[in-house]
């Protein structure tokens, strides 16, 4: 694909995301720190948040599928996700987050089940969203051209 | 490239006395971004992941002239670490910033009565680290 192409698709593609509330302003905050000393620095952060995210969520199914299930660890989970979240922009998870906390709160355990169902969705969408806009920043390098700046 | 887990150090620039931030957080995303926040202002950052790795550093490391803190982690708390600096006669002058994703008066008032510094929520921008910078220790 040529380059204007490209840039076109990546401006499309990122405007959606913040409008369709995948991402908010801290991420835009995390943009405007990258630079020449840290060319990758959303990347690498993004990538913690993958890591550390997947870990979490495992750790919420074994939790929640214990025959007693143990509700201050389940609360201790969510909280990490959902600051993780916070922490890198991720708003419909971090949304979700903190409808689980109330469930958690309530000690309903079909209702955890049905957040944790809900926030693994919007972690795996969220992902795959990421590494689309990802691969088109490095098509759009690779092409020589430069990343269109949305702030 | 910094490392997540541990320790990370980032060494000054030759013979200039750099401002020398430690932050402490287990949390391995919000540990990268304090840390580039911190670099961007041109601060030197080592960022370890819990309190007692913090309290060993500043055991062998006396050049700190800020310890930022997240408030909640396993073991030892922010809170905890704090009070561990302000009651050491050679760590009590290193300011403490506490940050925290909760919005909790109680918790902000305990820390501050504590004798921290600041209280910063999270996600933490670039305009809650500027705003610390007339307060390193000298």
């Amino acid at each position: 694909m040529e380059l204007g192409s490209l840039q076109r698709r990546y401006i499309d593609f990122t405007s959606a995301l913040f409008r369709e509330g995948f991402l908010d302003n801290q991420y835009t905050q995390l943009q405007q720190l990258q630079d020449e000393s840290n060319p990758e620095f959303v990347l690498e952060v993004v990538t913690l948040f993958f890591e550390d995210s997947e870990k979490l969520l495992d750790e919420l199914s074994r939790t929640l599928d214990q025959q007693v299930v143990d509700y201050k660890k389940v609360d201790a989970h969510v909280h990490q996700l959902k600051g993780s979240s916070a922490s890198i922009g991720a708003q419909r998870v971090k949304n979700v987050c903190m409808a689980f906390r109330n469930c958690c709160e309530e000690r309903n355990q079909e209702g955890c089940l049905r957040c944790l169902q809900q926030v693994r969705q919007e972690y795996f969408l969220v992902k795959s969203k990421l590494e689309t806009l990802f691969r088109l920043e490095k098509q759009i390098l690779a092409a020589g051209g430069s990343v269109p700046v949305l702030w | 490239m910094s490392s997540p887990r541990g320790g990370d150090k980032e060494g000054g620039r030759d013979g200039e006395r750099q401002i020398h931030v430690l932050a402490v957080d287990d949390s391995s995303v919000d540990r990268a971004v304090i840390a580039k926040l911190l670099r961007s202002s041109k601060y030197r950052v080592t960022a370890v992941d819990s309190a007692k790795k913090a309290l060993e550093l500043l055991g062998t490391e006396p050049n700190v002239n800020m310890i930022i803190t997240d408030y909640s982690m396993p073991e030892m708390t922010g809170y905890e670490l704090l009070k561990r600096v302000k009651e050491s006669p050679t760590l009590r002058e290193i300011p403490v910033v506490i940050m925290s994703s909760e919005n909790d008066p109680d918790k902000i008032n305990r820390c501050l009565e504590e004798g921290a510094e600041d209280f910063l929520l999270k996600p933490v921008r670039p305009s809650d680290v500027s705003r610390l910078c007339g307060r390193m220790r000298s």
